[in-house]
């Protein structure tokens, strides 16, 4: 479990397929296109949303006796439609109905709860079993009509049946009306009960329970749109600290602000940024330097975050540059007008920690995803693709051939497919499990098991 | 030059991708209308600084100042035939206003989108209001009025913010 990554260096590890979900057809339906992956607190349930509105839940089988050294395998525990597409029509605009995120309230009780957002409105999903009902009603027949009082002679209790194990997902709370521009995070609180909710210019902190009303904490809008020069790209809380959360910027800038200081987090605690190298200055340099993730590690001491090259992570008290970087894939860096013309620069690629704040990941193209390993410092190259897909096949790492040579089994950088790109990646909180989404597909890994 | 061509390039390209933003779903995406506006700026200003350095007198404006009150009379005359057809009949109100990309494009009407040409009607609002002091430039004794150039055109490649208005880029909301 969570210590089998300690004992060896990287390459003792030896990635595996699990399975892969979704179509096979290359022919994808867009609203099948997959658009947020995330485990919950226990690594039992994994979400998906997608462009479509839709959200799948796997739930992972118990460890089977006969087979202790294999994990239990994924299997579809729950699909509702969370949001449907809507129009506003005062703007006259479409509000589509993909799901940018899902977030998994820690567990209270047998229900799960998950908040679930689209551009505009957040709900909050209630996930709940039912394996019994209740039958032998007195007053009642069996398909529901009430029987003649007269030939009622006797008293019954009704008693629990077991039945076909049902799950029911039900909308407890929905919480709208409160973003003017596109929500492109959402993060729960580790004190149980609030929430926040950011789009382009603003934060939101809401209550779970409470959807008339929400506090805005974070406005970035300036008085004079013309004067715009930054926009919110993700925001996520302290996993331990109440009272802190960072948000990240267009500009490569993230702050840390601490809502004890003041309602409106406007002047922050805490400024995040790395000088500018002029070397690298370009047309586009102001894009790739656009933050499209940020997520604090585990136990709380650092952040990663993620921009169009690279990966940094940053120890929260140094604000001048982040301890460590890492390049995603350096040799697209002279592929930026290109890639700006396909518009795949605007791509906003996702990031994660391993349980243990000892490895990240991040996706690429290709179907490739790529893990850094802090302690070793080393990383590696994997590809999500159906012809490495046999059952338990061991992943073989992937090398980009950048100079003029190209060595056998290396891929050249204009043989790359552009159009597969892993922008969602998920890390089981406990264990060597992940969940990798290509377009349509989610593939599921894991390392083996000696 | 081949930076020229480019930046040229780009500014076409941006241009066409915020047209066709408007009918994406979902509205326009505000993070996206905003990084497209900066790689235009870049490659305008790229665009107007490699031109500058083209010619005899390539002196630069030291510092950039929206109204351009500091610049080399000489700068102006030359620039003025360039920008006399879109700017000599504007309102010294509106001139600061102009729409960036129709001012520097008009003699690459190739690329332009018919949509871009059109000049937006400005509301009564933004309009400068008749209380207010005149916002031309204070002539000094012996200097003639020219054209007022946009603002920023020809500002170096640094620093940039100040004077771009995001009109056309950034929606009303």
């Amino acid at each position: 479990g969570l210590f089998t990554f300690l004992g060896g260096t990287p390459s003792d590890v030896q990635w595996c397929f699990s399975q892969v979900k979704g179509a096979m057809d290359d022919d994808v339906a867009e609203a099948d296109i997959i658009s947020t992956v995330e485990f919950n607190q226990s690594g039992e349930l994994l979400a998906t949303g997608d462009k479509g509105g839709r959200v799948v839940i796997f739930q992972q089988e118990p460890e089977s006796k006969n087979q202790p050294l294999r994990r239990g395998e994924y299997n579809v525990y729950s699909t509702f439609q969370s949001h449907e597409p809507e129009f506003d029509y005062l703007k006259s605009l479409e509000i589509e109905e993909k799901i940018n995120k899902i977030r998994w309230l820690p567990q209270k009780n047998a229900a799960h709860f998950l908040l679930s957002t689209n551009d505009k409105t957040i709900k909050l999903w209630k996930i709940s079993e039912r394996d019994k009902r209740p039958e032998g009603y007195n007053l009642k027949e069996e398909d529901g009509r009430y029987k003649d009082p007269s030939t009622i002679t006797a008293l019954r209790v009704p008693v629990l049946t077991p039945m076909d194990l049902m799950v029911e997902a039900s909308p407890r709370r929905v919480f709208a009306n409160a973003h003017t521009y596109h929500i492109n995070s959402i993060s729960i609180n580790s004190d149980c009960e609030t929430y926040l909710s950011a789009d382009d210019l603003r934060i939101n902190l809401w209550h779970q329970e409470i959807t008339d009303r929400s506090f805005n904490i974070v406005d970035i809008k300036p008085a004079n749109m013309e004067d715009l020069t930054e926009v919110i790209t993700a925001a996520e809380f302290h996993p331990n600290q109440c009272n802190t959360f960072v948000y990240s910027s267009s500009k490569g800038t993230i702050r840390l602000c601490d809502m004890r200081a003041s309602a409106l987090c406007d002047k922050h605690t805490k400024l995040f940024e790395e000088p500018e190298d002029p070397n690298n200055r370009s047309f586009f340099s102001e894009i790739i330097s656009s933050i499209s993730d940020v997520k604090f590690s585990n136990n709380g001491r650092y952040m990663m975050t993620r921009d169009y090259l690279s990966v940094k992570i940053w120890d929260l008290c140094m604000e001048t540059r982040p301890v460590e970087t890492y390049q995603v894939h350096e040799y697209l860096r002279s592929k930026l007008c290109s890639l700006y013309e396909n518009d795949c620069i605007f791509d906003k690629f996702e990031c994660c920690w391993n349980g243990n704040d000892s490895v990240v990941m991040t996706g690429s193209y290709n179907n490739f995803f790529r893990m850094f390993d802090r302690g070793y410092q080393q990383d590696v190259t994997y590809e999500a693709s159906r012809e490495n897909s046999r059952p338990r096949s061991i992943l073989k790492p992937r090398k980009i051939s950048t100079g003029g040579k190209r060595k056998k089994d290396e891929i050249s950088v204009d043989s790359l497919d552009f159009s597969k790109k892993i922008i969602h990646t998920a890390w089981h909180p406990l264990d060597n499990i992940i969940a990798v989404a290509t377009t349509n597909n989610l593939y599921i890994f894991q390392d083996k098991l000696n | 030059m081949e930076v020229n061509v480019e930046a040229r390039r780009i500014l076409a390209v941006s241009i066409s991708k915020l047209y066709a933003s408007r009918s994406q779903r979902g509205g326009l995406r505000l993070h996206r209308s905003l990084l497209l506006s900066m790689v235009m700026r870049s490659a305008r200003d790229i665009y107007h600084s490699s031109r500058e350095s083209e010619q005899p007198n390539g002196e630069q404006p030291a510092t950039e100042e929206p109204m351009d009150t500091n610049c080399d009379p000489k700068e102006k005359a030359r620039l003025a035939p360039d920008l006399a057809d879109t700017s000599a009949d504007m309102a010294p109100g509106v001139s600061d206003k102009l729409d960036e990309s129709d001012c520097d494009i008009t003699e690459d009407k190739e690329n332009l989108s018919p949509a871009k040409q059109s000049r937006k009607r400005r509301g009564k609002a933004s309009a400068a209001p008749d209380f207010l002091p005149s916002k031309r430039a204070r002539l000094e004794p012996g200097e003639e009025r020219y054209a007022a150039p946009v603002g920023s055109c020809r500002a170096g490649v640094g620093d940039y913010r100040s004077a771009l208005t995001l009109n056309q880029v950034i929606p009303a909301f």
